[in-house]
């Protein structure tokens, strides 16, 4: 069967005033060849495997942030593709605020223990016991601060590379940041400043003291991660699906009660049918209403809503325009 | 030879585009009208540029605030780094960048052209083709994005004019003329009002061809990748070591162009040896045949000494091994060549250090022209002769974007200095 591949590129350094590079567009005629392309989910996860194994050759000592979310269970199977049958070049971190969901750290562990591998815990309840953090009120978000502890956990392990789950549908400071995105010695981003990125050759290198926060999903949607977990049968936190809560209406969203949270003086207390399409801090992290039980629900839910993942779920993302560039500007991930 | 007949065609194709051209011809409003219109703009989103906009005292919705993202870009109303959106229409998924038209950015634009597959280059209908017009459309080129659009933007400042249009295709085409831009289509249109871009609109009745929205669902989505020509670069060797994988080594890599197939004949470059393929390990197991772009790992028959930085191929297919090469370069850093200076260079997975021995010219970007020149400044385009310590293993970019692309690293600061594609040697088609 002959098949006429895409143009073939040939060029020819051109004399005279014209350019560089000219080149012939004939197309190339290969004899008895099918070549199979490569689906977008597909395409999607052997860019994130190139990534993560770059990171592990070009990094002296780099981590993986895992938290139990989404984002980074598929960061996970990512990283047993890229690696298996050898074990991770590198150990999990996950920067605990103590305002977990229960579930989600009961799976975090399950999952850790699947798989053999190390997880350093970095706990933001030993920041606020060191008084590098300084809380306002025992129940307020912790979010925010988040970037004392990864930081403060970075400097005593020396990493010199992250590899975070951030992806750049998700906010728009989000969709500026490079995938190997670089941060000085005091875990900064400077968004006027990054280092070009071209084609696939990443810039790992750091001085001593620097380090490079590594996104292998930036060109991932909150689509093509959840028709992942369904292509590969992954099993997340149980608070991902469709489950009856007590909540209250406050701000635009829905808030968990819990003993973070508690109504106020006229908030009503409702059980209703709900979802979190992310998990994060407990007292700032609003789940949606939906009746999706199963990956095939929230999949058709996911195609069609009409609100960001984070316009939904994060009342901190809200509080002002540049939220999320300030704090990642700080050293969030 | 490797004969793959399994096909499974994608569900849904991808198109990676840009957006390019000079400050203010109004990218980033084409991108926000394109959203828009296609309704890919998410409500909470709408609402929140709305209400920036109002903020800054605007009384219709500004559709760039939905790619310029950052405070810098919003105080001044300029884009500075390359925005990355999302959208899928029922025919395709897109990944849009969109760049800044600044020249002090433009490392961003190339940063944005370079994984993209078609470029949306903007001309103000007022201004006609500018200085930073002609870089973008000659940086599209050179990086080889196979397809082009130049959208002649802000026709509502000329009444819609026919004859406008129609001088400014002129120019372009005049302009282009010696570029290796083959596929290039026309489209007058307003970003602002929303002409062309998804809906016809009803002022520019005398053009006929496509709107922007059905050119990108219709265009082919040429794959930048070479089909033909194996090329494994070696990224890790993996030697697990456990009792179960006692005697396991697998070199683990993405396939960045061609396939391959068990019992394969490949040779390791640049060290010359040849040996077979004996397994392609995946994590749901081993297959009998990979193809670009899979990331695989794969073993072979004998014990050679492999490691990163070295690359398989196949016999039949040979690149270049040399420590001398010519190539394109795109000055990126605010500090100039010095040509006294080592600098790092990073080709597939192999960094080696390097001298830039000569520059052939320098381009003078209006006109095209080949000029002398000692050392090159941030944004300037120049053909290069290269030194290399190691041997590295390539193909000229027209080939293969994946083996003839590299970029320059400075030691000192360890930034990305520049982009380099490697020109054909001497002699060669
Ligand atoms: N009248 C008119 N104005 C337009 C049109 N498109 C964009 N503009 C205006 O042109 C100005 C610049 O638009 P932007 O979209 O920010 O331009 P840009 O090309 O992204 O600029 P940089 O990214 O900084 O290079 C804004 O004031 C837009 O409202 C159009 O079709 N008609
Ligand atoms: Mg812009």
């Amino acid at each position: 069967m002959d098949v006429i591949l895409n143009q073939m590129d040939e060029f020819a350094p051109v004399a005279g005033p014209v350019a560089g590079l000219v080149m012939k567009n004939e197309p190339v005629v290969i004899k008895r060849r099918v070549v199979r392309q490569l689906g977008h989910l597909e395409a999607l996860e052997s860019e994130a495997i190139h990534i993560m194994r770059e990171v592990a050759a070009e990094c002296a000592n780099p981590a993986l942030l895992f938290s139990g979310g989404k984002d980074s269970i598929v960061l996970l199977r990512l990283a047993e593709k890229a690696f298996r049958p050898g074990r991770f070049p590198f150990p999990l971190m996950h920067v605990d605020t103590g305002h977990n969901f229960p579930e989600v750290i009961e799976f975090r562990d399950r999952r850790v223990k699947q798989l053999g591998e190390r997880l350093i815990v970095a706990s933001m309840e030993d920041s606020i016991k060191q008084g590098r953090v300084v809380l306002r009120s025992e129940n307020q978000s912790r979010n925010p601060f988040q970037s004392v502890t990864l930081l403060d956990a970075i400097a005593e392990h020396g990493f010199d590379a992250c590899i975070g789950g951030a992806r750049r549908d998700e906010e728009k400071a989000r969709a500026k940041e490079r995938i190997f995105s670089f941060r000085d010695e005091f875990g900064q981003w400077d968004p006027k400043n990054q280092r070009p990125e071209l084609w696939d050759l990443y810039n790992a290198r750091v001085h001593p003291g620097e380090n490079i926060r590594v996104f292998p999903i930036s060109n991932w949607t909150e689509l093509d991660v959840w028709e992942y977990i369904s292509r590969e049968g992954l099993e997340v936190p149980h608070i991902y699906f469709a489950h009856r809560r007590d909540v209250i209406r406050r701000g635009s969203g829905l808030l968990p009660i819990s003993h973070l949270v508690q109504p106020k003086e006229g908030e009503k207390v409702e059980n209703l049918m709900v979802r979190f399409r992310t998990v994060g801090d407990m007292s700032c992290t609003c789940p949606v209403e939906s009746a999706a039980v199963g990956i095939g629900e929230i999949i058709a839910e996911t195609a069609i809503t009409r609100i960001t993942e984070r316009g939904a779920t994060r009342m901190d993302d809200q509080t002002s325009e540049a939220s999320m560039e300030l704090r990642k500007r700080e050293g969030y991930f | 030879m490797s004969v793959i007949e399994n096909i499974s065609f994608d569900h849904s194709e991808l198109l990676r585009f840009i957006t390019a051209g000079s400050v203010d011809d109004g990218k980033s409003t084409l991108i926000g009208r394109l959203l828009h219109d296609s309704k890919s703009i998410f409500e909470d989103q709408l609402s929140a540029i709305a209400h920036t906009s109002r903020k800054r005292g605007m009384e219709a919705v500004d559709l760039s605030l939905l790619t310029d993202g950052l405070q810098a870009e919003r105080e001044q109303g300029i884009t500075i780094d390359v925005a990355y959106r999302y959208f899928a229409t029922p025919k395709r998924k897109f990944i849009i960048a969109d760049t800044p038209g600044h020249e002090q950015y433009t490392r961003n634009m190339v940063t944005g052209a370079s994984t993209a597959n078609l470029a949306i280059i903007l001309i103000d209908a007022r201004k006609g083709v500018l200085t930073q017009s002609r870089r973008h459309a000659y940086l599209a080129s050179l990086v080889g994005i196979p397809h082009l659009v130049v959208a002649v933007n802000k026709m509502d400042l000329v009444g819609y004019s026919q004859d406008v249009f129609e001088r400014i295709c002129q120019e372009f085409h005049r302009f282009v003329a010696g570029l290796n831009l083959k596929n290039i289509a026309y489209i007058p249109m307003s970003a602002l009002n929303g002409d062309m871009v998804v809906e016809r609109g009803s002022n520019l009745g005398w053009y006929k061809g496509m709107t922007l929205m059905d050119l990108l669902e219709k265009v082919p989505v040429d794959h930048d990748i070479n089909l033909e020509d194996f090329r494994f670069p070696v990224q890790l060797v993996c030697r697990p070591q456990t009792e179960e994988w006692h005697d396991f080594r697998g070199y683990m890599g993405r396939i960045e162009s061609g396939s391959i197939s068990v019992g394969d004949e490949v040779q390791v470059l640049p060290s010359g040896l040849t040996s077979r393929i004996r397994e392609i390990v995946t994590y749901e197991g081993n297959v009998e045949d990979a193809v670009a772009p899979q990331s695989v790992t794969l073993t072979i028959e004998d014990h050679l000494d492999i490691s990163r930085g070295d690359m398989l191929v196949k016999t039949s297919q040979l690149p270049q091994v040399t420590k001398e090469f010519d190539a394109m370069l795109c000055w990126l850093s605010e500090q100039s060549l010095d040509s006294r200076r080592k600098y790092l260079i990073k080709h597939t997975t192999r960094v080696v250090k390097a001298v830039i021995s000569r520059i052939d010219y320098r381009l003078d970007i209006n006109t095209l022209n080949h000029d002398a020149a000692d050392t090159l400044k941030m944004n300037d385009i120049a053909r290069v002769s290269l030194k290399v310590h190691q041997p590295l293993v390539w193909d000229a970019y027209p080939r293969n974007h994946a083996t003839g692309s590299f970029i320059v690293i400075d030691e000192v600061t360890n930034n990305t200095v520049a982009a380099g594609m490697i020109c054909p040697s001497k002699g060669q088609g």
